[in-house]
Formats: structure tokens, C-alpha cells, sequence
């Protein structure tokens, strides 16, 4: 563990210095957001649509309860405009006329104890006449039936790379032969262990301040500006309590609802979820449905062209929706060099819960399709699946499907380390199966399957030199501050950008401290997505204390001020006055055409092989996990030990997404499954040991070479799971989530071999 | 009605309702916020205390059954201003990441620690299967617990 104390030739990046959260964390004191209880607060419930589509008629009190302390609102309390500011203004704060899906918040309740809120927003009835809804996606495109636009459809993306389909129709005639395939995707829950939640509280100005549970504070502020009809406003970042995309843009609503109660009663309102509550009315990771095409040369196995057609279901919002679409069909071909190709995309609505950001955001669907398919083509061409992998992984050089030319690829070195680390024994510490297995041994086949990743890191195109994140460092007494809007969810940003600025300035990282991420002091530095926040903010980070350094440097009048250390700059500062510097992300822009989808998709690029060892129960169907080895090129661990814990957590989200995670939704499109009994994530005894190999290709305009980790540990875990499936028992899935049931409908399919299983060796 | 019992050590009374739940009395009416809900049905164990030296979620127990036991939080851990030490090792390893669960693990393992100090991977894993975790995987979480020192070791630190 990493003693006190940096040098430059002792720094803290590269070591597994201990997070600055972690004491409070341990302990119990860090305050989340059900934590804090504001003087004279009231509770706030939510009364939602109990209908997938209706026109709204009103609402009806229950007689017969008490309701001398309950305060109503609805949309005619919202005092700016109703709507959810994101990309479209679609979305209202408040049902007012058209029901769009089930669960759509309708009216808000405030009462003085959470029983009483809770009990009277369940004798609120939503009167309404029922519509005929429309929930099939693959019906959505130009259905009757409107929800959104002129077609359901929310954003549309098309794809040209080398020939296109010309360059199909030449394989073909030149004796590649063509595999075709389609791959299916349901939904995922987030699961953040900490529901949602918000507190607003009235500020002496008539402004509001919005404490809670996010990713994003200004999302927030952009979204409230526009609810309220002013900017007095500030938002706070509790200590949050997971957010994996899920408290990206959905708590811009709780913000808003808890913003319009306390402006309706001029009390601070806390409004938390229940866990059944946030399971039916937040986002989820969006269904796909994937069709792919590839032209194969028998003889290399080189995949010569791609044809690939991508149907994703947004629900009834957009919210970030057409943003998933195109990181979908960027990385819809996996980390393969595919010289032609044709790539289609359709965001539909339809009368379910709207669907938003989830970690990897469209890459882990498309990824699973990729995967799968390299496996269908290995499968009837009879290759082996991890030479065709490595005949068509990209390499230094080769050109993406936007034209993108890559350079330090790590996608060989991942996968020659994953299978090294996965033929060495498992240490006998990790094991983590009792010996024997009785009855149960019989029946249990093992395999093993591989996958490969690559995940763009930061915003698409030029999105991050458009958005031109900032960040504040200044001087507090003996110590610095940093000042950004980029929240600590887990991942450990609090902890990480104190180093970077330790490092930068050598002093112990005591004296550093990221500041309460709070709106009305932190800079926009960009919201806390995309795997860009160690990478984009932390590199302007790393600028602001060099700009601290040039500020004191500047001020001082000395001889060898500018030799001088940032301590002996700090005693002999001329005055005590404030110092406090900005720096402000640049590039170069992209070269990125939004329109043609043509030029550098993304900053750089991370890489990741993942291989895991399964056991399929061929009498229940149940997949059980015994090993996972990763590699990944992180750029730089900037904390080994967070890092590896961030892949390994998002690795187990993974496995989940593979077998257990089903969302059932009965026929108003609710989930029904809307408890922890029967939505199944992993628990200590379902996760397999783990072992995580960081593989480090620095990137240049990250700090000390940095990459985006947070979404890539997700990509691909799940196709590797279906080829040890297949590994194991020769039974082929090409849809998620890959349930007991599944697994037994593929073994039994699997007794009337159309094709040869390939062993996933 | 008046419900009497041990809270970390020292003799606590709480007026409250036979029926309320452990988790509402020890977050509300003593603002003992450390013990966390996460799902209110006792599958995430983030609410996890002990009774009488057993990991048990809170949020499933009426108030009226604690009258006499020794319950103790996570806040209970900590002995003067010193870290117990699985949750320095929870701090050394990676065992905490957004921490909501964390309190429920760290009182979970404290309770196997307590009856076996030097467990090995399958049985920490078992012990703690009633704790969800969704950003960890688990893995820092079982080395966590594996690293424990053994209050000689804390000692020599």
C-alpha cells in the first residue's frame, strides 16, 4: 500500500494509494442522500400512470382518507415549462395529456412523514380513457399508431465504408461466401444498490437548492432552468450510491418532481425511491435486435464485407436514445478490420418505459451481436474461433468503418495475455467451489469461451472540444482544491484527480481534495459518462495545477521563483489573496463529419479479451461461473487497485447481463419483476474468481497517458459466456439474457445439428 | 411503546412502535444512518446490523424483538477511533467503490471474522451471499476479507 509522501521519483499515479472515501465509507459516516434530513422537510410520492397509453381525464382523491396534510401537484403546479430538457423536448415533468407509458409520473405528493406520502399517492386514482398502445419495436417504424415524429422513429444512422454493399456483391463474386446471422437482446437494470433519490430545498432568494443522487449536476441545472423559468438554483452531489448510467438523465425528473412540491409548499422535499418503484419507472439498457451479413474468404477466414442492420427499442422518450444508437453503430463490427461495409440504424418508440443510458451505452449489445457472429462464421466455415479472432482483430494502421486510421493497438496483446493467464492454473486461494458436487457432477459440462472488446473513450467526434470541459484548482490555506462537476459514483474520482494534482505539484495527496461537487462553485467540466472522466476532465485537471504552478510562479517577485517548488512558492507568496485557476479541454477538434459519420470517432480507443470458464447444468439449463480472466489496456493505471476494481465490477455486470438479468414486463409494459427476489444480479457465490490483467498503451492526451476503463469491463463479457456455452455443450444462443430456460430450449435444438460446434479454444 | 437494548455497547431505549422496522428506528429515531436501505425485503443485506453477534437485515425485524439483545451497526465498529480491522482492509484493498453497501458487508464479514479468523475464499464468499455488490464483482471484497490481519498483526502495523 502506498506510504505518504510523492516525489517525482515516488509518485502516487501507478500505485494503489487508498481512496480518499474509504474511511467514511467503511464507518457509515458518508451522508447519501436518505441520509440527510433538512429541517421541517416533507416527503414527496409520485402517483404514475397505471396504463401504457390513455388520454388523461383527471384525477380522483380517494373520500375516504384523510388528507388535511397532503399537498397535490400536477402539471398545472409546474411553474416554467413542463418538459425534461435533454435533446428532445419531449418528454413532459408531468403527465397532462397523453398517457405513454406505464409508470409515466402523473402527480406528486408531499405529506410529513414518507408512510403518509406513500399511502396517499396510492388514493390518488389516474382517471384516463385507454388508447390502444403499440409495444412491438419491429412493428414501430410507420405504425398508425404515433408516439413520436412523423414515423416512431427516434433518430436514424446509415453507414458507407469502403465500397459498401458493392464491395459485398464483389466478395461474392470472387468465391467468399456469405454468413448471415441475427442476434436478439432484452432489457437491463442498472441496479445501483442506492434507489433514486433528491432533496430540494427552498433558498432565501426564491431559488431552489437540489441535493441528491447523480451522475451529472448540470443536467440537472440545464433541465431545472427550464422547469422553474430562472437559474436561481444550485445543485449538489450527495455521496451517490451507484449510478452505471442509470442517474445520468433520470434524475433530472426526481429533481424536477421534488423541485415542484417545494416550490408548492415552501418546504425542502425529499423524494426517494422504493426499489420497486425504481424498477418500473427508470431507464433500463435498450432491447436490439441485430441482423449481420459478412462475406468470409474461405481460405484466410478474412471477413471481407459486412452488411449490418440494427433495430434498438428507445421506449416511449428519447432521452439519450439517438447518442446509444450512434455509439452502437460505431462499434457495431467489434475490434475486427472489415474493408467494406454497410451499416443501418433505427432508434424506434414504443409505449414502454423510456430506455437511457446504461454503461457501455449500445456497444454492449452490438458487441454481443459481433461476437456471436464471428463464432456463427468460425462455426460454419470451420475455423477455430480464436484464429479467426486474431486473423481479423485490427492492427496498427487499418481503418475503421468512419475512416478512422488506429494506431497503438493493444488488441493482440490483450488476447495473447487473457489466454496465457487463462491456461496457468487458478490459484488455489481463489478457488472458490467446495470439492466433489455429488449427483450434480454428472451433468455438469465445462467450456470455456473468449471474447474481444474495443470501446471508444469520451464523446463521439468532436463532441468533447463542442462541450470544452473546465476545471477550477485553487489554494486553500495548506491545501488544494479541485473544482469540478465530475462526480465520484464509485468509480473513484474523488480519489483519482487529488493524485493527478499531487503528482503535478508533489505534495502529499492529503493536502488535496476535490470540493463538494456543487454547481454554484464547480465549473461544467461535462458530465460523468462516456468513459471520459478520469481521461477528458483528469487531463484538464492536470492542466489547472500547472496553471497553479505558472499563477505562483507569476506572482512571485524573487529570483528562482521559476525553479522554485510548489511549497516554498506557497510560504512565499506575496499575500493570502484567493488563487484559483481554470483550464479548459482542447484539441485540435476531431476530424468528424456528424452527418456522414466520416473522421475520427472517438479520442483513442481502449482494448479488452475476456475469457470465461462456465459449467452448464444440462439437466436445469443454469450456467455456473468458475473463472474470469480479463485484459485490458487501460492506457495507464493511474490506481491499479481501483482500476482493476472498476473492470471487475463492470465484468460481473456483464455476466449478469448473460444469464440472470431478465426483465419481464406483463402486458401494460410494466416490469413485473420488480423486486431483488426475481431480478437476479450476481451475488459472492454466483461470481466466479476473477483475475484482471492491465495491459497499459498510453494515450497521449490522457493524463500520464490515461484511458476511459468504465464502460469496456461491460462489452463483451456476455458473448464470452454463450461460447463456453457452446464450448461446453455444443448448443448455439444468439440471444440475451441467456436464462436456464433458454440454455435448456438450446440443448434440446442442439439434438438436430444443422451445424458443426466449433470449440472455443 | 418503550423498547430497551443494547446499541453498540451502551444501554439505548426508543419509544416506537412494536411493528416499526430495526432499520426505521436505528435510521430515524437514533439517526444511526450507516446501516443503509437498498431494497426493503432483505435480499441486498445493505441494512445488515448484528443481534446477539448474527448478521440480520434490519429492514426485517420489528423493533419489539431486539427488547434485550445487543444489537450492534457498523457505526459500533470502530473501537477508539480506530478502524476494525476488516474495515481497514475494506479501505487497503478496494473493498469499498460508491460504498452504499459496504456498511452491510463490513458488518457481515465482521461477523465470520468473529467466528472464524482466517477463512478461505469459498467460505467468505458463502458468508457473504446475502450482500449485494454492483460494482465490485466481489473479488476485492473476498481479498478484503482474506486480508484481515489478525489483531496481532493490526497490533504490529
Amino acid at each position: 500500500m502506498a506510504g505518504a509522501g510523492t516525489t517525482p521519483d515516488d509518485p502516487y499515479i501507478g500505485r494503489g494509494f487508498v481512496r480518499a472515501d474509504g474511511p467514511a465509507k467503511v464507518t457509515g459516516a458518508a451522508l447519501y442522500v436518505d441520509d440527510v434530513r433538512p429541517r421541517g422537510c416533507l416527503y414527496g410520492a409520485t402517483v404514475r400512470s397505471p396504463v401504457a397509453r390513455g388520454r388523461l381525464k383527471g384525477l380522483r382523491r380517494d373520500p375516504d382518507f384523510d388528507w388535511t396534510d397532503v399537498v397535490i401537484a400536477t402539471a398545472a403546479d409546474v411553474p416554467g415549462e413542463n418538459v425534461i430538457a435533454l435533446m428532445t423536448d419531449d418528454q413532459p415533468v408531468l403527465a397532462h395529456d397523453e398517457l405513454r407509458h406505464v409508470t409515466e409520473p402523473v402527480a406528486l405528493v408531499a405529506a410529513p412523514t414518507r408512510d403518509r406520502a406513500l399511502a396517499a399517492a396510492r388514493h390518488v386514482e389516474v382517471l384516463y380513457e385507454a388508447l390502444e398502445p403499440l409495444f412491438d419495436p419491429l412493428k414501430a417504424a410507420d405504425n398508425p399508431i404515433r408516439i413520436f415524429g412523423d414515423d416512431n422513429i427516434f433518430s436514424r444512422l446509415e453507414m458507407v465504408h469502403g465500397d459498401g454493399l458493392d464491395g459485398m456483391a464483389q466478395a461474392e463474386a470472387a468465391g467468399a461466401r456469405l454468413v448471415r446471422g441475427s442476434y436478439a437482446v432484452g432489457l437491463q437494470e442498472q441496479l445501483y444498490i442506492e434507489p433514486q433519490g433528491m432533496i430540494a430545498q427552498p433558498r432565501e432568494d426564491g431559488g431552489l437548492t437540489i441535493f441528491g443522487s447523480m451522475q451529472c449536476p448540470y443536467y440537472i441545472v440545464k433541465a431545472l432552468k427550464r422547469v422553474l423559468g430562472h437559474d436561481r438554483l444550485n445543485v449538489v452531489q450527495a455521496v451517490t450510491g451507484g449510478g452505471f448510467g442509470g442517474k445520468e438523465e433520470y434524475p433530472s425528473m426526481v429533481a424536477a418532481h421534488a423541485a415542484v412540491l417545494a416550490l408548492k409548499t415552501g418546504r425542502p422535499i425529499k423524494l426517494i425511491y422504493r426499489r420497486d418503484e425504481d424498477l418500473q419507472a427508470t431507464t433500463k439498457r435498450h432491447p436490439a435486435f441485430m441482423t449481420y451479413t459478412t462475406a468470409v474468404d474461405p481460405a484466410s477466414g478474412r471477413i471481407l464485407a459486412a452488411d449490418v442492420d440494427l433495430l434498438f427499442d428507445g421506449g416511449a422518450y428519447n432521452t439519450l436514445s439517438p447518442v446509444v444508437l450512434s455509439r452502437a453503430i460505431l462499434h457495431a463490427l467489434g475490434p475486427y478490420a472489415v474493408p467494406h461495409a454497410r451499416l443501418n440504424a433505427r432508434m424506434v418508440a414504443t409505449h414502454t418505459p423510456p430506455n437511457g443510458a446504461f454503461r457501455g451505452f449500445g456497444a454492449p449489445q452490438v458487441m454481443f451481436a459481433a461476437e456471436r457472429h464471428l463464432d456463427r462464421v468460425a462455426r460454419a466455415m470451420g475455423f477455430d474461433p480464436v484464429a479467426l479472432r486474431r486473423t481479423n482483430l485490427y492492427r496498427d494502421g487499418d481503418v475503421t468503418p468512419s475512416g478512422q486510421r488506429l494506431f497503438d493497438v493493444a488488441s493482440l496483446e490483450v488476447l495473447d495475455r487473457a489466454l496465457a493467464a487463462a491456461e496457468a492454473p487458478l490459484p488455489p486461494s481463489m478457488v472458490a467451489t467446495r470439492p466433489g458436487g455429488g449427483q450434480a457432477a454428472g451433468r455438469r459440462k465445462a467450456g470455456r469461451g473468449l471474447a474481444i472488446a474495443w470501446h471508444g473513450c469520451g464523446f463521439t467526434g468532436n463532441g468533447e472540444a463542442a462541450l470544452a470541459g473546465e476545471a477550477d484548482v485553487s489554494i486553500d490555506g495548506h491545501h488544494v482544491l479541485i473544482h469540478t462537476a465530475s462526480t465520484d459514483i464509485g468509480q473513484g474520482t474523488d480519489s483519482i484527480f487529488p493524485a493527478i494534482v499531487a503528482d503535478v505539484l508533489g505534495v502529499d495527496v492529503q493536502r488535496v481534495h476535490n470540493a463538494p461537487h456543487d454547481t454554484a462553485d464547480v465549473p461544467d467540466s461535462g458530465p460523468t459518462v462516456a468513459s471520459r472522466t478520469a481521461m477528458v476532465v483528469g487531463r484538464v485537471v492536470e492542466q489547472a495545477a500547472h496553471s497553479l504552478l505558472d499563477a505562483l510562479r507569476a506572482e512571485a517577485q524573487w529570483p528562482g521563483a521559476e525553479d522554485a517548488d510548489f511549497d516554498t512558492l506557497l510560504e512565499r507568496r506575496p499575500s493570502d489573496a484567493p488563487l484559483r485557476v481554470r483550464a479548459r479541454y482542447e484539441d485540435a477538434g476531431a476530424e468528424w463529419d456528424p452527418e456522414t459519420y466520416r473522421g475520427d470517432a472517438y479520442p483513442t480507443y481502449g482494448w479488452s479479451c475476456v475469457v470465461v470458464d462456465v459449467e452448464v447444468d444440462t439437466d436445469t439449463g443454469e450456467v455456473l461461473y468458475r473463472r474470469l480472466v480479463q485484459a485490458t489496456d487501460v492506457g495507464k493505471a493511474l490506481n491499479p487497485v481501483l482500476a482493476a476494481g472498476q473492470l471487475e465490477g463492470g465484468a460481473l455486470q456483464g455476466l449478469g447481463y448473460a444469464t440472470s438479468e431478465a426483465v419481464v414486463l406483463d402486458d401494460r409494459g410494466a416490469m413485473r419483476n420488480n423486486r431483488l427476489t426475481n431480478y437476479i444480479i450476481p451475488t459472492a457465490l454466483d461470481a466466479p474468481p476473477m483475475e484482471t490483467i492491465l495491459v497499459e498503451y498510453p494515450f497521449a492526451g490522457g493524463p500520464f497517458g490515461a484511458k476511459g476503463i468504465g464502460e469496456i469491463p461491460h462489452d463483451v463479457p456476455a458473448p464470452a459466456v454463450a461460447a463456453a456455452i457452446e464450448d461446453a455443450t455444443g448448443a448455439v444462443l444468439d440471444r440475451l439474457p441467456m436464462t436456464p430456460e433458454a440454455v435448456l430450449d438450446a440443448l434440446e435444438a442442439r439434438e438436430t445439428p444443422a451445424e458443426t460446434p466449433g470449440a472455443a479454444r | 411503546m418503550k423498547i430497551q437494548f443494547e446499541l453498540n455497547g451502551a444501554p439505548t431505549a426508543v419509544e416506537a412502535t412494536p411493528m416499526a422496522r430495526l432499520l426505521d428506528v436505528l435510521r430515524e429515531d437514533l439517526r444511526l444512518t450507516g446501516t443503509k436501505e437498498g431494497c426493503g425485503e432483505g435480499e441486498c443485506g445493505a441494512c445488515t446490523v448484528l443481534i446477539d453477534g448474527r448478521a440480520i437485515n434490519s429492514c426485517l425485524v420489528p423493533v419489539v424483538q431486539v427488547r434485550g439483545a445487543k444489537v450492534q451497526t457498523v457505526e459500533g465498529l470502530a473501537r477508539d477511533g480506530r478502524l476494525h480491522p476488516v474495515q481497514q482492509a475494506f479501505v487497503d484493498h478496494g473493498g469499498a467503490q460508491c460504498g452504499i453497501c459496504t456498511p452491510g458487508f463490513v458488518v457481515a464479514a465482521a461477523e465470520l471474522l468473529a467466528r472464524d479468523p482466517q477463512p478461505d475464499a469459498i467460505t467468505i464468499r458463502e458468508a457473504l451471499a446475502g450482500n449485494l455488490c454492483r460494482c465490485t464483482g466481489y473479488q476485492k471484497i473476498i481479498d478484503s476479507v482474506a486480508r484481515t490481519l489478525s489483531g496481532d498483526e493490526e497490533a504490529a502495523r
